[in-house]
C-alpha cells in the first residue's frame, strides 16, 4: 500500500479495474504524501482534499456499476494557469490570488469526462514567465532531487509534484519550453503538443501564438493516456486544429526500426554540458541499436530563436495581460483615487518583477517606431525557423537532442541575470515558434541530477514521438528512477 | 479675412444587425439590465478566446457591394491596445491593414438638386465598447459591458465634404443604405449609427490640408450639422485671430451647442497595433460574394429611378417615398391595391405621413407594420375613391376613423356608416331641381354668366345629401339643369 | 540597427503605456534589464528577411465562422460574485472624466 505512488498511471488503471485498491485509497495516499512531503517542495498552491476524496468515491461507485471511463479514478494535478471552475486559479500571481474561476478549461472538462480525480493546482512561474519556478507569488518550488535546486519552469510545480510522486500525472503549459525543461530537470516525461492540438480555451494566456497545454507523467505510456483525453478540436478556440485525435496508445508499441532520427548539429555546440552530451549520444545509440537510422541535420537559424521569442512572447503577453486592471476580477489596490491610480497600482502591486519586465519589453517591441524592427522582424525570423524544420523533416522523421544545456541549477543562482535565465530555453524555444510537437524524457543523470532528452516531431505527430519515447523506455530505466530521500 | 474652404471627412460606426456579438454568442439586444448580456468573453476573463460570427461578413459584404467597393477576399483582425474601463480586455479587436471593404462611393443630393459623389476610403469590422455611466454613482463611474462586443462596421470617407450640409447628406445616405440592406436597424437613438467628424479649414484655393480636429460620437443628424458648424466657426476665429488650430479630439455638447476637447488620455496614445493572434485570417470566395449580391434588395437609387419611370412620380415624391424600405414597400402595396400610383403617392405623402408626423411616428419598419391603417386598408380605401364608391372628401373621414381605431376594414365602415356616394341620377336630379328651385336668385345669376356660383349649387346639393353625392356628377347635373 | 540603450525616460514612457508604476529606485534596474534584452534580440538584425512573410500563427488554416445564434445566458450574478466592486449590476470604478 505504501508503494502505491511508485506505480505508473497505466498500472494504476489496471489495478483499479482489478480492484486491487480503490480510487479513494489511492487519492488518500497521495493526499497524505502531499501533506507530509510538499512543505519542503512547495509544488502545490491549492490542494482539494475533500473534493478529491468525494470525487474518488464517486469514481469508485461508477466503476463498480460497470462504467469505464479511460482515466476513471486517477489522481492528477493541474498547473494553476488552467481554469478549474469553483477553484482558485492563480497563475502563480498575486493578481489572481482571489480569482475563483467561473468556468472549466476545455481540457479540464475532457479530463473530467475521462474520470480523473483532481488533487489540486500546482505552483508555477507567474503567468508562465520563467524557467525556474522562482517567480511565483507562492514561493519557489524546490527540486525533489536536491531541495536547494530549481525544478525548472514555468511548470515547475507539476514537474516537481510528478517527480516526488505527489500525483499520478499532471498538466502543464509550454510556451518556450515550460513543460519540457522542468520535465528534464525533474526526471519525468513531458510533452508539448502541436500548436492547436489541445484547446487553449480556459488556459490563461501568456503568448497566444506559442502557448500549448500538455501532459506530464512518469512514462511515455502514461503521457499518452493523458494526451488522449486532453487533445481534440474545440470550436471555442479559433486556433484549434480540426483533425481527429488518433489512438495514441495503439501507436506507441510500433517499433522504431527504419525511423530516421536526426541529430541537430547546432544543438551540440560548446555551451552544452559534457555529461548531457554523453547521455544524449548514448540514448541515440540505444535507438540506433533498435533499428533507428541516425543522421545529422542542420537548423541554421537556431541562434535566432531566442531573440525572436523574447520579442514575440513579451509582445503578445503585454497585450494579453492588459485585462488585469482591478475592475472585474482579481487583485484591486486599496482606495484607488482615480481610474489611472486603480490601473497602475493594481497592476504594479499585483504583478511580480519578471512579469512587469516582460510587459514593458513587449510594449516597447510593439510601439510606434519600433514595431517594424522588432515585432515584425521577429515574425519574419519565425517563418525562417519554421522553414528550417520543414527542410529538416524532409530528411528525417524526428530530431533528437538535449532538452537543456545544463542540469538543474541552484535556487537563486540565475536570479540576478535575466538573460542567463533566458538562455536556458535554447533547445526548446524554436519548437514553439514553429508550432511543432516535442517531448522530453529522462535519459541519464549527472551528479545525481536528471538529464532530459528531447525529440521533436512533425506537425501532429505526437503519436510518433510517444512511440519513440516508449520504445526507448523499454530499453532504459531512467524514467523509473525517483528522488531517493526517504520517500 | 480669408475665404475659407471647409474640409470634412466622416467616420461612421454602424452597429450590425445580428443576434449575437461579433466575437461571442451573447445577445446584442438593446436596453437590457446592465451586464446581463456580457458573457465571459465580453468580460475578458482569463483564458477566454474570441470566435467570429459568420453573419457579420454577410452584412459587411452587402454594404461593400452597395457602395461599389472592392471586397478583400482575405481579411485579418488586429488588436488596438489602449486602457479604458469600457474596453475590458485592454484592447479592441479591429481591422487595420486588411479591412474587408476597400474603396467605393456614395452619391448625395444637395439642396439645390445637384448630385455630388463622396468617395469611401474603406470599411472594416470591429467590436463595440461597453458603456460608462458617469452620473449614476457619486464619485464613481458605473461600467455596463452589455454593448461590449456588438459588431460594428466602421465606414471611413475621404475628406470630400465641403460643408455641414454635405456631411449630413452623406451621413443620411449611409444611414439609408445600411437600413435598406438590413445591415443595420438604423436606430440612432439606440446608438446604432454614430458619426465622428474630422474637420479642418484652409484658405480657398489652396491644396494643403489644415490641422484637423475630430468630433467624436455624434448620434443625430441635427447634432452633426450643429457640431460641424460650431467647429468651423471656432477654427475660423482661431486662425483669424492669429492662432493655430490644435489637433485634438472633441465632443459635441448639445446643451451648450458647442464642441469641447476630450479630457481623457485615451485619445492621445500609441495603439501598438498587431495582428490578433487568437484569430486566423478570414478567407471568403467570389462565389460567396455573388451569393450575397443575389440576396441584396433593390437599392435606394435604383428604386427612386424605378418609381419615377414606373409610377410616373415626381423626383420629390419618389425621394420621399424611397427614404425607407418600409415606406417604399408600404407605398407600392397601396398603389397596387388602389390602382393609381399618383393617388397613392399623394395620400401616403400627405395624409399618412402628415398624420404620422402629428403623432411623432417615424417611418421605420416596426412602425409601418403596426399602423392602425395597414397598406392593404389604405389601398382598399383609395380603390373605393377610384371606383366611385366614395368621394375623396369622404375618404378622409374614413381615414380619420380608421386611424382612431374605430374600425379596421374600410369597406365595412363605409357600409355601416352609409357613406356610399350617391351617383344615381334618379336620386340626384330631384335634389338638384329642388336646390335650383329654392335659390332662384342665384340660378338667374348663373344663367346670366356668373359661373363661379357652380360651387354654391354643388355645395347645397352636397349639404342636402349629407356630403354623399358624387360631386363631379352633381356638377354636371347642376349645369345641365340650370341651362336646360 | 544598433542596439538601443534604454534610458529612464523610455522606461517611464513604456511604463505609462503599460499602466504600471515604476518606483524611482527601480527605474535604473528596469532600464538595465531592458537594455540587455534588446541586446540579446539584436541578433535578429544580422539576418536578411527582406522577402520573408511574417508568421503570426503556426496554423495554416483560415478562420472558422460561427452561426449567428445567441448561445450565452445571463450569468451576471455568478460573474459579479468575484468582482471587486459592483452595484445595481454595474462594475464600479473611480469617476472617469472624459
Amino acid at each position: 500500500m505504501s508503494e502505491l505512488h511508485t506505480k505508473t498511471l497505466s498500472q494504476m488503471l489496471q489495478d483499479l479495474d482489478n480492484k486491487v485498491y480503490s480510487s479513494v485509497e489511492l487519492t488518500q495516499h497521495y493526499l497524505d504524501r502531499i501533506e507530509r512531503l510538499d512543505p519542503s517542495i512547495n509544488s502545490y498552491i491549492t490542494v482539494l482534499r475533500d473534493a478529491a476524496l468525494s470525487r474518488a468515491a464517486s469514481m469508485d461507485t461508477a466503476r463498480s456499476k460497470g462504467s469505464h471511463s479511460p482515466l476513471a479514478g486517477i489522481p492528477i494535478a493541474h498547473k494553476d494557469i488552467i481554469c478549474t471552475e469553483g477553484v482558485r486559479t492563480s497563475a502563480g500571481s498575486r493578481m489572481l490570488d482571489n480569482f475563483i474561476a467561473p468556468y472549466n478549461a476545455t481540457l479540464v472538462e475532457q479530463l473530467n469526462k475521462a474520470g480523473v480525480v483532481t488533487l489540486g493546482k500546482t505552483n508555477m512561474d507567474e503567468f508562465a514567465m520563467g524557467s525556474s519556478n522562482e517567480n511565483s507569488y507562492y514561493g519557489p518550488v524546490h527540486n525533489p532531487w536536491q531541495r536547494d535546486r530549481v525544478p525548472g519552469g514555468s511548470s515547475g510545480g507539476s514537474a516537481a509534484s510528478m517527480a516526488a510522486r505527489l500525483c499520478a500525472g499532471a498538466t502543464g503549459t509550454d510556451t518556450g519550453g515550460s513543460i519540457r525543461q522542468p520535465a528534464a530537470f525533474c526526471g519525468i516525461t513531458g510533452l508539448k503538443p502541436t500548436y492547436g492540438r489541445v484547446s487553449r480555451w480556459g488556459v490563461i494566456a501568456y503568448a497566444s501564438s506559442l502557448d500549448q497545454a500538455g501532459p506530464m507523467a512518469q512514462t511515455a505510456e502514461d503521457t499518452a493516456h493523458l494526451l488522449q483525453a486532453m487533445a481534440g478540436f474545440d470550436p471555442r478556440d479559433s486556433t484549434s486544429i480540426n483533425q481527429p485525435v488518433p489512438n495514441y496508445l495503439a501507436q506507441i508499441n510500433a517499433p522504431v526500426a527504419g525511423l530516421r532520427i536526426g541529430l541537430c548539429q547546432e544543438y551540440f555546440d560548446a555551451g552544452l554540458d559534457d555529461n548531457i552530451r554523453a547521455a544524449v549520444m548514448t540514448a541515440a545509440k540505444t535507438l540506433e541499436s533498435m533499428g533507428a537510422i541516425l543522421s545529422e541535420v542542420s537548423l541554421p537559424n537556431t541562434q535566432q530563436a531566442i531573440p525572436a521569442y523574447y520579442v514575440i512572447a513579451p509582445a503578445e503577453c503585454s497585450s494579453n495581460l492588459s485585462r488585469y486592471d482591478g475592475v472585474r476580477f482579481g487583485y484591486r489596490c486599496a482606495n484607488p483615487e482615480s481610474i489611472e491610480d486603480l490601473y497602475k497600482r493594481s497592476r504594479s502591486e499585483g504583478f511580480g518583477r519578471e512579469v512587469k519586465s516582460r510587459i514593458m519589453v513587449g510594449t516597447f517591441a510593439l510601439s510606434a517606431g519600433y514595431y517594424e524592427a522588432y515585432y515584425r522582424k521577429a515574425q519574419q525570423i519565425r517563418r525562417l525557423i519554421s522553414a528550417d524544420f520543414t527542410r529538416a523533416f524532409e530528411q528525417v522523421d524526428y530530431i533528437l537532442g538535449p532538452t537543456t544545456p545544463s542540469t538543474a541549477f541552484k535556487l537563486g543562482e540565475k536570479l540576478d541575470d535575466q538573460v542567463a535565465m533566458y538562455l536556458q530555453d535554447i533547445y526548446t524555444i524554436s519548437v514553439n515558434l514553429a508550432g511543432l510537437p516535442a517531448i522530453s524524457l529522462p535519459a541519464g543523470q549527472s551528479q545525481g541530477l536528471p538529464i532530459g532528452l528531447q525529440l521533436i516531431g512533425r506537425h501532429l505527430d505526437e503519436g510518433g514521438l510517444l512511440k519513440v519515447a516508449h520504445n526507448f523506455q523499454q530499453a532504459s530505466d531512467w524514467h523509473l528512477r525517483r528522488p531517493d530521500d526517504n520517500q | 479675412m480669408h475665404d475659407w474652404e471647409v474640409v470634412i471627412g466622416l467616420e461612421i460606426h454602424t452597429q450590425l444587425k445580428t443576434k449575437s456579438k461579433i466575437f461571442s454568442g451573447a445577445s446584442t439586444d438593446f436596453g437590457s439590465a446592465p451586464n446581463t448580456q456580457a458573457c465571459a468573453i465580453d468580460l475578458g476573463f482569463p483564458g477566454v478566446l474570441p470566435t467570429v460570427n459568420a453573419r457579420v461578413y454577410d452584412k459587411a459584404v452587402a454594404f461593400g457591394l452597395g457602395i461599389g467597393a472592392e471586397i478583400n477576399l482575405t481579411s485579418v483582425f488586429d488588436r488596438k491596445n489602449y486602457f479604458y474601463p469600457d474596453s475590458p480586455k485592454g484592447y479592441q479587436i479591429t481591422q487595420l491593414e486588411h479591412p474587408i471593404v476597400v474603396g467605393g462611393s456614395v452619391d448625395i443630393v444637395l439642396k439645390d438638386g445637384a448630385i455630388k459623389t463622396i468617395q469611401v476610403t474603406r470599411a472594416h469590422l470591429e467590436e463595440d465598447a461597453g458603456k460608462s455611466m458617469h452620473e449614476v454613482y457619486h464619485g464613481q463611474t458605473g461600467i455596463d459591458l452589455n454593448r461590449a462586443g456588438t459588431p460594428l462596421l466602421e465606414i471611413v470617407s475621404e475628406p470630400d465634404m465641403r460643408s455641414a450640409e454635405e456631411a449630413v447628406a452623406y451621413a443620411r445616405s449611409i444611414h439609408q443604405l445600411v437600413t435598406y440592406l438590413g445591415v443595420s436597424d438604423g436606430d440612432m437613438s439606440q446608438g446604432s449609427l454614430r458619426c465622428d467628424a474630422n474637420v479642418s479649414i484652409r484658405p480657398q484655393g489652396t491644396e494643403t490640408l489644415g490641422t484637423r480636429t475630430e468630433i467624436k460620437n455624434v448620434n443625430s443628424f441635427r447634432f452633426l450639422e450643429r457640431a460641424i458648424n460650431y467647429e468651423v466657426e471656432r477654427q475660423i476665429s482661431v486662425l483669424e485671430s492669429g492662432g493655430t488650430v490644435r489637433q485634438e479630439t472633441r465632443l459635441y455638447d448639445s446643451d451648450k451647442d458647442e464642441t469641447r476637447p476630450m479630457r481623457s488620455k485615451e485619445t492621445a496614445t500609441d495603439y501598438r497595433y498587431f495582428p490578433e493572434p487568437d484569430l486566423l485570417p478570414i478567407q471568403i470566395t467570389q462565389d460567396y460574394i455573388e451569393a450575397v449580391r443575389l440576396q441584396m434588395p433593390e437599392l435606394p437609387a435604383a428604386k427612386t429611378r424605378r418609381f419615377i419611370q414606373e409610377y410616373g412620380l415626381s423626383d420629390v415624391d419618389a425621394q420621399v417615398l424611397v427614404s425607407s424600405v418600409a415606406l417604399a414597400d408600404y407605398f407600392e402595396t397601396v398603389a397596387r391595391i388602389g390602382g393609381d400610383a399618383k393617388l397613392a403617392a399623394n395620400w401616403v405623402r400627405v395624409e399618412l405621413l402628415g398624420q404620422m408626423n402629428r403623432d411623432a411616428l417615424t417611418p421605420s419598419a416596426a412602425t409601418l407594420n403596426s399602423l392602425p391603417i395597414s397598406a392593404k386598408a389604405l389601398g382598399t380605401l383609395l380603390a373605393r375613391i377610384k371606383d366611385g364608391t366614395i368621394s375623396g372628401k369622404i375618404a378622409k373621414t374614413v381615414f380619420a376613423a380608421l386611424w382612431q381605431g374605430e374600425a379596421t376594414d374600410p369597406d365595412a365602415y363605409i357600409t355601416s356608416q352609409g357613406l356610399t356616394q350617391v351617383s344615381d341620377n334618379a336620386e340626384l336630379i330631384p335634389i338638384v331641381d329642388d336646390v335650383i328651385a329654392n335659390n332662384p336668385q342665384q340660378a338667374a345669376q348663373y344663367r346670366a354668366g356668373k359661373m363661379q356660383l357652380m360651387g354654391f349649387f354643388v355645395g347645397q346639393v352636397m349639404k342636402a345629401t349629407g356630403g354623399k353625392a358624387n360631386p363631379q356628377q352633381v356638377s354636371d347635373l347642376v349645369q345641365a339643369r340650370l341651362l336646360d | 540597427m544598433p542596439a538601443i540603450t534604454v534610458n529612464q525616460d523610455l522606461v517611464r514612457t513604456i511604463a505609462e503605456l503599460s499602466q504600471l508604476n515604476i518606483d524611482a529606485k527601480d527605474i535604473d534596474g528596469y532600464a538595465a534589464d531592458m537594455t540587455k534584452v534588446l541586446a540579446l534580440v539584436e541578433e535578429m538584425h544580422t539576418v536578411d528577411t527582406v522577402a520573408v512573410v511574417p508568421m503570426s500563427n503556426p496554423t495554416d488554416a483560415s478562420q472558422q465562422l460561427r452561426q449567428d445564434e445567441v448561445t450565452e445566458a445571463d450569468q451576471r450574478d455568478r460573474y459579479q460574485a468575484i468582482a471587486p466592486e459592483t452595484d445595481g449590476g454595474f462594475y464600479l470604478v473611480p469617476r472617469v472624466v472624459d
